[in-house]
């Protein structure tokens, strides 16, 4: 058998309920010594439960877990991070109004000799180097709510990294990074691997698996599957253990003509957020928006919905020129938004699957303020089935759903307004291949049926495999245009980062 | 992107409030020449040190996202059973201030109580805290006003040290510790975390729930202190004192730039958001308007402040 030895960590039989879904099932997972383990699975696999279990948030229904071959109890966060375990959380959940510095050591302030009063200049140098070992130039008496999402996840990074733990767990730390930054990231990984740390790694991309795991472990269903070195095993294997069958292609594109144009956007400008934008979208048509994160593309995107207030510019929807003062109109106009940030700007996290998927067609289905249940009951479990949403009932808080499902939910929401343009910003964003492939065959569907479709998305391969054309946004500006011809990963960064297709 | 337009917001968000008080110094001084009279100015400070002691402890809870309605009529009985122990127990007044202390904070720690294990929303724990302390306090002074405690107590809300009245230093106090447990401690950081994001502030290993009842006993302990000052002030204890007090206390906590939704603000911002009310109520008094009228127009300040509040975090969240 397995040598007991080599592990730091064996979480043994671990099995977890929630009310109406068994999160973990029996599962036993062991990690070794300075090993970057990575866990995959589905979204509602049970990979977060798992980590929640080890990081003391979640308390298990029976299982036992081993450190360093003793059998601890882990009751609260606080004693996870005594035992030298931390933990980036998926959800990203620093303070706002707090400082950086702050943020990193909430919780393990650096203390003068009475320990109630926090050493602030002890905790800011502290804080300060925390930083420059993730590259990071900012000032750590910065407030978070003013640096950009990516900097907030480097924030979290260095808040793991300074509990100086033996086992760090990472909740999928790059859905919400740059590529630049994701470099860092992984460079630390391994360096912190060297120093023998242990890194549990979850993520649903999978390229990253193979460039930085050593083992892999699969979960399924609150299962678990395998646990494989990574050498031994290839990405489609890894994929058909997730989902549990094979999976055909990951694009579906069929081909619809699309010559009626729909919408069209001339001379967009908005301060210094975006300069002159003009495009146009056809019926039918998968429109792919590129760009660096922080480009543009979101507030592009917002001020075609009405949310945000332009300078210049015209939109036209038919050929009829049209004015979109609020998301309110937008609707009415048949324009549907799938915002980037589900959690802030588009679901009600307390409130139950079926309020959430119906919530927008209500009046329909009401009459005279009551709402016809069985009706939207019905409605829901459609969606349910089509999209595959792993939820125990319709009843259940959407909060309780693990990400992937969250996203199904704000989609089919959406679908229920049967929108002539669907604008998506990242809707992939934290979601397995398998909901990610239900989703791309849902919107190639959606183009067939003839809604005219905006997605935009930072993963190039999505956006390449799915769109007709392409526009990449620069600072603002629109710096290139392909059609599916043309379209090539090297030419996207090109213009994304440098502005231009250099012509030689 | 925009430094400076954040900036600009900063200042804005931190010194609004203060500069609202300059400018109304400014035109009542114009308006009246009573108004910069050093008895008028002295007479300000002591109606407001009161209010404002209040609000400090109000800013705490306010601070971690919740709130206390209790702390008027806390202020009623504390300032009630100080006074009966001494008249009609004949304590002795430092052992009858100290009881009336204790059974506020007693009261502080109930409200925390409920809030935290009983898992009431703190606007209702406290208004149900408030409606039983009132209830307490006409049953124990049957209805009356109680006076006759001696000079020894009474100076305590009339006395002066110098020119300044004896509320004042107090005050002065109370905010002086209020600030270094809020900037300097460990708790006083875990208050603005625990507003910030409840959740985070509990994986990060603090505890929320000890923390939180702290910070109720810390509202009930100022209240407590600011009915005994009030008692000695007027000279006698008012079964209904400090009726109404909570509103003066969260808009001078508001008007502070302190954040209703938790997380953000601080008491010095407090103190001059009640010294902003207390200008007020002078100027109106100088201009003769009657107590209903200021009444409303408290009101509308009130939402105005919140209104402000709100509109500059969203600002933010834009940004
Ligand atoms: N607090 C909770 N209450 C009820 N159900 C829960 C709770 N937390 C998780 N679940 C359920 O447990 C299952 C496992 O969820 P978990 O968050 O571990 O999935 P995951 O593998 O991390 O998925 P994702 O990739 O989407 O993050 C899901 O079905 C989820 O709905
Ligand atoms: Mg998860």
């Amino acid at each position: 058998m397995i040598e007991q030895n080599n592990f730091i960590l064996s979480m043994e039989n671990i099995i977890k309920i929630f009310p109406g879904v068994t999160a973990l099932d029996d599962v036993t997972f062991r990690a070794e010594f300075g090993e970057i383990h990575a866990l995959v699975g589905e979204n509602g696999a049970g990979k977060s439960t798992l980590m929640k279990v080890l990081a003391g948030i979640n308390s298990p229904d029976s299982g036992s877990i081993n450190l360093d071959s003793e059998i601890v109890e882990i009751g609260s966060p606080g004693k996870a991070q005594s035992l030298g375990i931390s933990m980036i959380h998926q959800e990203l959940a620093l303070i706002p109004y707090l400082t950086v510095g702050q943020n990193i050591y909430l919780g393990r302030e650096p203390h003068r000799k009475i320990k109630t009063f926090i050493d602030w200049k002890k905790l800011y140098k502290q804080a300060k180097v925390q930083l420059s070992r993730l590259d990071m130039d900012i000032d750590p008496k910065t407030l978070v709510v003013n640096i950009p999402i990516a900097q907030q996840q480097m924030v979290e990074v260095a808040k793991a990294l300074s509990i100086n733990a033996k086992i760090i767990v990472m909740d999928e730390p790059t859905s919400a990074l740059t590529d630049k930054e994701t470099k860092i990231l992984f460079r630390v990984m391994r360096h912190l691997k060297d120093q023998g740390i242990t890194i549990l790694y979850i993520s649903h991309r999978l390229e990253e698996i193979f460039e930085i795991a050593d083992r892999v472990t699969v979960l399924r269903d609150g299962f678990h599957i395998s646990t494989s070195i990574i050498s031994d095993i290839s990405s489609d294997d890894i994929v058909k253990m997730m989902v549990g069958r094979e999976l055909g292609d990951l694009y579906p594109k069929k081909n619809v003509p699309q010559n009626e144009c729909v919408l069209e956007v001339k001379g967009l400008s908005s301060g210094k957020l975006l300069n002159n934008i003009s495009f146009h979208l056809n019926k039918g048509e998968v429109l792919g928006i590129s760009g660096l994160i922080g480009a543009g593309r979101t507030e592009l995107a917002r001020a075609l919905f009405g949310i945000d207030t332009f300078d210049h510019g015209e939109i036209f929807i038919n050929g009829d020129s049209v004015r979109i003062r609020s998301p309110r109109e937008a609707i009415s106009m048949g324009l549907g938004f799938l915002t980037e940030d589900r959690k802030e700007q588009g679901l009600f996290l307390g409130m139950s699957v079926r309020e959430n998927i119906t919530i927008s067609v209500l009046k329909e289905f009401s009459s005279f303020g009551f709402p016809f249940f069985s009706k939207l009951k019905t409605l829901t479990e459609k969606f349910i089935k089509q999209m595959n949403i792993r939820t125990p009932n319709i009843h259940q808080k959407v909060k309780n759903l693990s990400g992937g499902n969250q996203q199904k939910v704000l989609i089919a929401r959406w679908l229920n307004l049967n929108p002539r343009v669907l604008i998506l910003d990242e809707p992939t964003r934290g979601i397995d291949v398998g909901a990610k492939a239900e989703i791309y065959t849902l919107i190639d569907r959606l183009a067939g049926d003839g809604v005219g479709i905006i997605m935009i998305s930072s993963e190039l391969p999505e956006i390449i495999g799915i769109s007709d054309r392409v526009i990449v946004i620069r600072e603002g500006s629109i710096t290139g245009e392909f059609s599916r011809e043309e379209l090539s990963q090297d030419k996207i960064m090109q213009c994304a980062a440098t502005g231009g297709i250099d012509e030689s | 992107m925009n430094l400076k337009e954040t900036d600009i917001k900063d200042f804005l968000r931190r010194y609004s409030v203060a500069m609202i008080l300059l400018i109304m110094v400014i035109s009542l001084s114009l308006f009246s020449w009573r108004f910069l009279r050093p008895a008028n100015l002295i007479n300000i400070s002591l109606q407001t040190s009161i209010v404002a002691i209040v609000a400090i402890g109000m800013t705490f809870t306010i601070l971690t996202g919740g709130i206390d309605l209790s702390v008027g009529s806390v202020m009623a009985l504390c300032g009630a059973l100080a006074s009966g122990c001494i008249v009609r127990n004949g304590f002795p007044i430092y052992t009858a201030i100290l009881l009336a202390l204790i059974i506020g904070v007693g009261i502080g720690f109930l409200n925390g109580l409920l809030i935290v294990k009983g898992n009431i929303p703190p606007f209702v724990a406290t208004l149900a805290v408030m409606a039983i302390s009132r209830g307490l306090t006409l049953v124990y002074t049957q209805g009356r006003p109680i006076s006759g405690m001696g000079d020894d107590f009474v100076y305590w809300g009339s006395g002066k040290i110098g020119v300044l009245p004896v509320p004042v230093i107090i005050l002065f106090i109370i905010f002086l510790i209020s600030y270094i447990i809020l900037r300097h401690t460990r708790f006083g950081l875990h208050i603005y975390a625990i507003g910030g994001n409840e959740e985070t502030a509990r994986l990060a290993g603090i505890n929320n729930d000890k923390s939180k009842i702290f910070v109720y006993m810390i509202s009930s302990f100022t209240a407590a202190l600011a009915g005994i000052l009030l008692t000695a002030r007027l000279w006698s204890a008012q079964p209904n004192a400090g009726v109404g007090l909570e509103l003066e206390a969260i808009a001078a906590t508001v008007l502070g730039g302190t954040s209703l939704m938790g997380g953000y603000g601080g008491t010095g911002g407090t103190v001059v958001g009640a010294f902003i009310m207390g200008v007020l109520a002078n100027g109106l008094n100088l201009l003769e308007i009657t107590a209903d009228y200021q009444r409303v127009i408290k009101g509308i300040i009130f939402i105005l402040a919140v209104m402000f509040d709100i509109y500059t975090k969203k600002e933010k969240k834009k940004g």
